[in-house]
């Protein structure tokens, strides 16, 4: 009889635990939708933007610019995108563990790293490994991506460029590429390295206003607040699309787990029912 | 036939405007400068500033942050931070905007790199109250 009402709690346990998992999946969905939206309407500006950097660029002098100028590979900055919750799967632990990869990988060539980790999840994971030079962190930016914040790191890490502390910036973060599809990528976003125009696009003979480097001036520093941007609305979108194939993995094994209780609670609920009956024949029987 | 101007206004966080106007005029970073049919290939960078365009007798005004506009064939493309229509500014917000910045201005010394955020707080609430006040007329 204990058994049976042991079951029992477990099957209204799992599925109260199903009814979160549920509606978790149902809320990644909604803020799913709103993200990719984000990603769509993001991409005219920053696709624009690059065009026009291109063609800027390709004309210039590589070392007319800082921003465009190689330099030494001994200190590198990379900005790891984490997101603040967790619940979405190997989101974040696949983040931390390429930028480790990347950190530790002789051919990326710079001796030094340091970081800058966005979202609470990823600073939890650095917290707990000194060994990696953690110089700021920023939690909470990452529930609605704005453009004010990405424009301010991006103000960071060019000054951190332009007065020498780093030799090159990256960005490592979840790329988004469909509802159930990730996929960890490393962009470089200093030195900026323009697109390669192909031969066939005619680069229209602007007149530049001001003039041309002041213009480029103008738009390298923009770019790189662009990209970063860009970077967080598809970490953004990548986040809530992992966490809705994770909670709906998580229903669906709560589902198979409410049918294989189900199946012994009826079990046991029978050899209960046939127990009694043969101690009642038996009984009858003995008269 | 006259001929249009096809004029896309796009942000980071969307598209806001593709359509087709007879004449634009622009806040550049050299002053205030208007774009009309054949305009030749033009980049340039624009300023915190009012932006409007007309379309037939109708003239929309949109504030605009920075940004930069690329006229290239009649085809007009300018890329800003943020876009506002008059219809989406909250003058309130901009007034009260406008009387911080206005105060910290007067508080702290211009060397200080603060100075030159309020400068610009102060540029786009000006931006936002002149667009807002057109509504109506």
């Amino acid at each position: 009889m204990a058994n049976l009402k042991v079951i029992k709690k477990r099957i209204s346990s799992v599925k109260s635990t199903q009814q979160i998992t549920r509606a978790m999946k149902m809320v990644a969905a909604a803020r799913f939708r709103k993200a990719n939206a984000a990603v769509v309407a993001a991409r005219p500006y920053s696709n624009k933007l690059h065009e026009v950097l291109s063609s800027l660029a390709l004309r210039e002098e590589r070392k007319v610019h800082p921003l465009l100028a190689r330099r030494g590979k001994k200190k590198a900055l990379l900005l790891v995108m984490s997101s603040d919750r967790g619940l979405c799967g190997g989101f974040n632990i696949n983040v931390a563990k390429a930028s480790e990869g990347f950190i530790n990988d002789p051919t990326s060539g710079f001796e030094d790293y340091d970081l800058i980790v966005i979202g609470r999840k990823g600073k939890e994971h650095f917290a707990r490994r000194p060994v990696y030079n953690v110089t700021n962190t920023h939690e909470g930016v990452t529930s609605q991506a704005s453009y004010g914040v990405a424009s301010l790191l991006g103000q960071e890490v060019v000054a951190g460029y332009s007065d020498g502390s780093y030799d090159g910036v990256f960005v490592i973060y979840n790329a988004f590429r469909s509802a159930i599809c990730q996929e960890l990528t490393v962009d470089q976003l200093l030195p900026i390295v323009p697109r390669e125009v192909s031969e066939e696009t005619v680069v229209t003979d602007y007149i530049y206003e001001p003039d041309r480097s002041e213009v480029l001036n103008s738009i390298l520093p923009k770019y790189v607040e662009v990209q970063i941007y860009r970077a967080f609305v598809e970490s953004l979108a990548s986040e809530h699309g992992a966490r809705m194939s994770a909670m709906e993995n998580a229903t669906q094994n709560a589902t198979d787990m409410i049918n294989s209780l189900t199946l012994q609670y009826n079990r046991a609920r029978q050899a209960v029912i046939t127990r009694e009956l043969t101690e009642i024949i038996s009984g009858a029987e003995s008269i | 036939m006259a001929q249009k101007l096809t004029l896309e206004l796009v942000t980071p966080a969307k598209q806001v405007l593709s359509e087709s106007v007879d004449e634009i005029t622009a806040p550049g970073s050299m002053g205030q400068f208007g774009i009309l049919p054949g305009h030749t290939p033009l980049l340039t960078t624009l300023e915190v500033g009012e932006l409007s365009y007309r379309k037939g007798d109708e003239t929309f005004y949109v504030a605009v942050n920075w940004g930069y506009v690329e006229i290239e064939e009649d085809r007009v493309i300018i890329l800003v931070e943020t876009a506002e229509s008059e219809d989406e500014i909250d003058l309130e917000r901009a007034k009260a905007a406008l009387g911080r910045a206005e105060k910290a201005l007067t508080e702290i010394s211009a060397e200080e790199k603060q100075h030159l955020n309020m400068q610009k707080a102060l540029a786009r609430a000006m931006a936002r109250i002149q667009v807002a006040s057109r509504k109506g007329r």
